[in-house]
């Protein structure tokens, strides 16, 4: 029967309750309220930004003697010395470098093992628990026992870094990619068992998608504590080029505490930088579908 | 009388926990037959559909079925958030191998049927419960099922919407010819859409009432206050509490 005769025989798709549909978000704002969104969401950081440098300027000259000063030096002889003169700011920079490299590909190592891992253990409660303690472990082991031991078996230079990051990295990926591949609702299983999915379609149309989000929240969570590998790692191995972990160290012993900030404030900014990066990614690939309202980035 | 679409024979089904969930059920749906279901929350009657689908096979007894393809509509209309309506409604032509042109063009003819030409492209978060219900059951409509099993499928709906979709619902069934099991738990609903109503007792569920219902087709929306519709629906409810007490 045709679509025409169909609709004769009575079906009037106009009389459906398509009127009650709900819009795809708010209403498009006015120009003044995404001024005042914008307001409302910078503000309140910026306030407390102002009130730190406040506190840090107060403890600087009213709480420490002139000849203690180097403890806590005030923001703007950081400034000053670690942004605005450039033999420091071209050595912090060059070692941020060294250590982003080392962080990304150790994150990129930790994703694809972490989401292999988690998608083989989803596979079979057998594979998960065979494997799971070991995950667990990876997770508990302190890292500093670990990292001389690296160095011994390997060497003290990029590699050994990178598996610092990649041990580092590892578990919120695989616990957060795990978690998202079996949270699928047992309805939405019942459905695909109906029409005969194979076990691998089943994975790629319905598990992976539905643990997308997931899976982006274990990357943020993961890349910044790769950086933080990063800098363990360097801080240990002193060969090859010099990472923000080896200047931290060098600084430390020479009391340059000015400088100490400085890279304390880029080792900080870059691990935001991958952490925010991650999210956005996330948040981008899944807002047209998710049913989530003001999503944090 | 032709060939049944199912037939139930002395099903029953215990749970590996030792669950007794239903308990000694013969019926058989004929073909364009629709047969509705009702009884007291928790008695089985999921379970009763999915022993029919074989998600979860009986454990004595037999069912048998004479299909492979069936329509399967549960209360929740569980689309994929991440698809749109249009690649919701063609997933099953997908895990069944449809070819793409085939798959979309069923599609098209289905989105058309239930009402939602427009909303191709919305996804369901955007779409109303009773919205979403459609596309359920117009991705069960691309698979042409001889039989269909409706599990509440628009429990959770608000009345009016609920007999909106019920008058749409029979005119489906009056123009693609397939057979119905109907579990609700609303009498009213399981008189007005099918032929023959039957009765649940509380779990272990067996079945204690049948009831014809001698009212032709095509129905309207009226016949909800006939007092032959009434009565009908009267004598359903007092079988279902005599077994409540
Ligand atoms: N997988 C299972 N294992 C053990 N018991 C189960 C299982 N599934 C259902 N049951 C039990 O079997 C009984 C019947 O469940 P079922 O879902 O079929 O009831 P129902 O009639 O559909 O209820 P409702 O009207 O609330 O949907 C319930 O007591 C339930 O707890
Ligand atoms: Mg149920």
């Amino acid at each position: 029967m045709s679509i025409e005769a169909r609709r004769e025989a009575g079906l009037d798709p106009t009389r459906s309750d398509a009127g009650t549909v709900n819009g795809p978000g708010p209403e498009k704002p006015a120009r003044r309220s995404r001024v005042a969104g914008l307001m409302s969401t910078v503000a309140p950081p910026l306030v407390v930004f102002i009130a730190f440098i406040a506190f840090w300027y107060a403890v600087s000259y009213l709480f420490l003697e002139e000849t203690q000063r180097f403890l806590l030096p005030p923001p703007h002889e950081v400034f000053i010395v670690s942004f605005l003169d450039t033999v420091n700011l071209t050595e912090i920079l060059n070692a941020l470098f060294s250590t982003t490299q080392v962080a990304l590909v150790g994150l990129a190592i930790a994703i694809v093992i972490g989401v292999s891992f988690a998608v083989l253990m989803s596979l079979g409660k057998w594979v998960e628990r065979s494997l799971y303690p070991y995950a667990v472990i990876l997770q508990t082991v302190p890292i500093l026992a670990i990292v001389p031991l690296i160095g011994f078996w390997f060497d003290f230079n990029f590699r050994s870094r990178v598996i610092v990051c990649v041990i580092i990295a590892l578990f919120p990926i695989i616990t957060n990619t795990l978690f998202g591949l079996q949270s699928v609702d047992q309805q939405m299983h019942d459905l695909f068992t109906l029409h005969k999915a194979s076990r691998w379609t089943r994975l790629l149309k319905l598990q992976l998608p539905h643990a997308l989000p997931a899976i982006f929240a274990g990357f943020r969570i993961s890349a910044g504590l790769s950086v933080i590998g990063a800098i363990v790692g360097d801080f240990f191995f002193r060969q090859g080029e010099p990472g923000i972990g080896r200047l931290l160290d060098v600084y430390r012993a020479g009391l340059q505490s000015e400088q100490l900030f400085a890279a304390l404030f880029f080792s900080s900014l870059l691990g935001l930088g991958v952490f925010w990066f991650f999210g956005l990614i996330g948040h981008l690939l899944t807002r047209h579908w998710r049913d989530t309202a003001g999503q944090q980035v | 009388m032709k060939a049944p679409v199912i037939e139930f024979r002395h099903a029953g089904k215990v749970f590996d926990d030792g669950t007794h969930a239903v308990e000694d059920v013969s019926f058989q749906v004929g073909p364009e037959e629709i047969v509705a279901i009702v009884g007291p929350s928790g008695c089985g009657k999921s379970t009763l559909l999915r022993m029919a689908s074989e998600l979860s096979p009986a454990t004595s007894g037999e069912v048998e079925c004479s299909h492979e393809r069936l329509g399967y509509v549960f209360q929740d209309a569980t689309l994929l958030p991440w698809r749109n309506v249009q690649r919701n409604v063609e997933l099953f032509g997908e895990l069944r191998g449809t070819p793409k042109e085939e798959r979309a063009r069923q599609a098209q003819e289905v989105i058309d049927l239930v009402g939602l030409k427009g909303f191709e492209r919305h996804y369901p978060k955007a779409l109303s419960g009773g919205m979403k219900m459609r596309v359920s059951l117009a991705r069960s409509l691309t698979m042409k099922p001889p039989l269909f099993l409706f599990d509440e499928p628009f429990g959770a709906l608000d009345e009016i919407t609920r007999e909106r979709l019920n008058d749409e619902l029979l005119k489906l069934f009056a123009i693609e010819d397939f057979a119905a099991i109907f579990i609700t738990h609303s009498v009213n609903e399981a008189v007005y859409l099918s032929n023959r109503v039957l009765v649940m007792s509380p779990r272990p569920g067996r079945l204690i009432g049948e009831f014809n219902v001698p009212f032709d087709f095509p129905r309207s929306a009226e016949l909800r206050f006939e007092p032959d519709f009434a009565r009908l629906s009267g004598e359903i409810s007092h079988a279902l509490r005599s077994e409540l007490t």
